[in-house]
């Protein structure tokens, strides 16, 4: 069930997943164009160790990847992993969904 | 309805989950500190959950592991990062070898729970923070995702049943 819902999943379903603004909005930079770390961070009204820190999470949860070329850090989408944490996270909602099940059947004994 | 609502982040790898149960706040905090009502929900019914200890106060651990159909066992660690009966829990959550030892290659994942009145209900939030991917991807691998598949008809049921779900 959880699984075949993955077929018709959208970059627009995939970008619900991303919370957080801007990391959903560098997630949309990349996909729309060739950013640096650099070229993003003079985007946005915050420290370049601050947009540099979104970066390391999106790279961290394999969304991204970093590139080097000569000085510059190029952001680009990895669109695999993008999927695959969407996926194992529909995967653990459904854990959840039948726990709280569980436990709405255990409290109903009482 | 249960889940009242549910919230994904890929890209920080976490998971938010709300529920409503018709009981108590500190009816509801039993099921997570008495190890014999945890371990009846914890698991799917075919990969059922068994806590050896369960030391349920703040830097606590417990240890438990899960049993496949075929009888193989995957083991657990929690440690309590923080308990404030009966309206807060905080716990690392993490695998370990045959010998209970946390396997420290595997990662972390970090859940807070809390638990609040509503309207004579109580309303369960709990939020699951991930290290990486292959953390998850291992924990469905632990054989939940199997045990999920088998436990949904009668997880169905019980939802379906408004006596049950509410």
């Amino acid at each position: 069930m959880v699984v075949d819902q993955l077929g018709d999943t959208g970059i627009d379903r995939l970008f619900q997943a991303l919370a957080d603004a801007t990391r959903r909005d560098i997630v949309a930079k990349a996909m729309a164009g060739e950013y640096s770390v650099s070229g993003l961070a003079a985007l946005y009204d915050m420290s370049f160790a601050a947009v540099q820190k979104h970066v390391a999470v999106l790279e961290r949860a394999s969304l991204i990847t970093k590139q080097k070329r000569g000085r510059e850090q190029i952001v680009r989408v990895h669109y695999e992993g993008l999927q695959r944490a969407r996926r194992l996270l529909d995967e653990y909602e459904a854990i959840w969904r039948q726990r709280a099940g569980r436990i709405a059947e255990i409290l109903a004994e009482d | 309805m249960t889940v009242i609502s549910t919230q994904k982040d890929a890209a920080a790898l976490s998971m938010t989950i709300v529920a409503e149960f018709d009981a108590s706040v500190e009816r509801v905090w039993r099921i997570w500190e008495d190890p014999r009502q945890l371990e009846r929900w914890w698991g799917p019914p075919a990969y059922p959950a068994t806590f050896e200890q369960h030391d349920f106060v703040p830097g606590g651990s417990a240890s438990y592991y899960m049993t496949s159909p075929e009888g193989e066992k995957s083991r657990g660690w929690w440690r309590f990062t923080a308990i404030e009966a009966p309206n807060r829990l905080e716990f690392d959550d993490g695998f370990a070898d045959d010998n209970g030892e946390p396997v420290a290659a595997m990662g972390t994942a970090h859940g807070v729970v809390t638990l609040e009145a509503v309207d004579g209900r109580t309303r369960m939030t709990v939020v699951s923070n991930f290290e990486s991917a292959e953390q998850l991807e291992q924990m469905m691998a632990m054989g939940m995702e199997e045990g999920m598949k088998e436990a949904m008809g009668q997880i169905d049921a019980i939802l379906a049943d408004p006596a049950l779900s509410r």
